[in-house]
């Protein structure tokens, strides 16, 4: 179900939407989804997890991050920074006990809280990877561009990559950036079977995976 | 299990995962079988996501310019580019 949490962005704070399966009950599992392209692609896989957990007794909280999804905000305003106050207000909003950062979200999380990291992705590697598919792009039309320039240009002026127009401080913050993951456990891909579903362009569907994640879930917090 | 054939498993089990290919799919293909300009599902989004796998499962680094049609332009190009990087003789 849809519901609304204050977050702070450039003009104050503003609503943001969150898909929550909320019954108070004990644990409560705020997830913070990955970045870019992976963000759409897992996001069916996310919400049957929250399926899954609901009837398994966890509550659970997906919400957008700012100026991404259903945000009013501008993405071309975000930065890493922006992306961990907003995880964290959410956090606060929904009372959450515990977190599961999937893949880039593990960048951003809040760090103070128990949970999971599901095969966390470095900062470097997901910019790499929106580095090259615009130079091949840009090669396919005739063009020569390089990485290196571009990481440059960005670092100093934003960039605009994959359709998404990053600002100079993600571009800064995601070349840096490690997962920040602090004793959370990290899941790895061969615990849920199959083959990891944000590396497809049409990743289908496999309730079997997010069935798995969900019950890892579900008995590692009640442990 | 060889290195050398560790590494067409571990290749073949990739472009499966990424291009969503099925594993008959996979299991048939053969060193001619094309992939640039011959697979549908990889275009440069999907390039690019199949490159940093690679780097990122076989781990080795691919600059920009190794990155071109002679490279990605069959299944056997591309083993023999990783098992050059891998230093698979």
């Amino acid at each position: 179900m849809p519901a609304t949490w204050p977050c702070p962005g450039p003009a104050g704070i503003g609503d943001e939407l969150a898909v929550v399966f909320d019954r108070a009950r004990a644990v409560r599992l705020l997830i913070v989804p990955p970045l870019f392209e992976e963000m759409n692609r897992t996001r069916r896989m996310l919400i049957e997890t929250q399926r899954g957990l609901d009837g398994l007794g966890v509550d659970s909280i997906l919400p957008d991050l700012p100026g991404c999804n259903e945000s009013p905000q501008a993405f071309s305003a975000q930065s890493l920074g922006s992306w961990r106050d907003g995880m964290a207000a959410a956090a606060r909003h929904f009372a959450a006990t515990h977190v599961l950062a999937v893949r880039g979200g593990a960048l951003v999380f809040p760090t103070r809280l128990p949970g999971w990291v599901l095969e966390p992705a470095k900062g470097a590697a997901i910019l790499r990877q929106l580095l090259r598919a615009r130079t091949l792009s840009a090669r396919e039309a005739g063009l020569e561009e390089n990485s290196a320039d571009l990481l440059e240009a960005g670092r100093n002026h934003g960039l605009e990559l994959a359709g998404y127009r990053l600002s100079a401080a993600l571009v800064a913050g995601l070349d840096a950036a490690v997962p920040q993951d602090e004793g959370q456990r990290v899941i790895r891909q061969s615990e849920l079977g199959g083959s990891p579903l944000w590396l497809r362009s049409e990743p289908g569907e496999d309730p079997a995976q997010s069935a798995a994640l969900a019950r890892i879930i579900a008995a590692e917090a009640s442990a | 299990m060889t290195q050398t054939s560790e590494t067409d498993t571990m290749l073949r089990t990739l472009l499966s995962d990424v291009l969503g290919l099925g594993s008959a799919r996979a299991t048939a293909l053969t060193a001619e079988s094309g992939l640039f300009g011959a697979l549908p599902e990889l275009d440069s989004m999907a390039v690019a996501g199949l490159l940093t796998e690679i780097e990122d499962r076989f781990d080795i680094v691919i600059d920009d310019d190794e990155v071109d049609g002679d490279m990605l332009g069959t299944f056997g190009d591309l083993l023999a580019f990783i098992r050059a990087k891998r230093g698979e003789g």
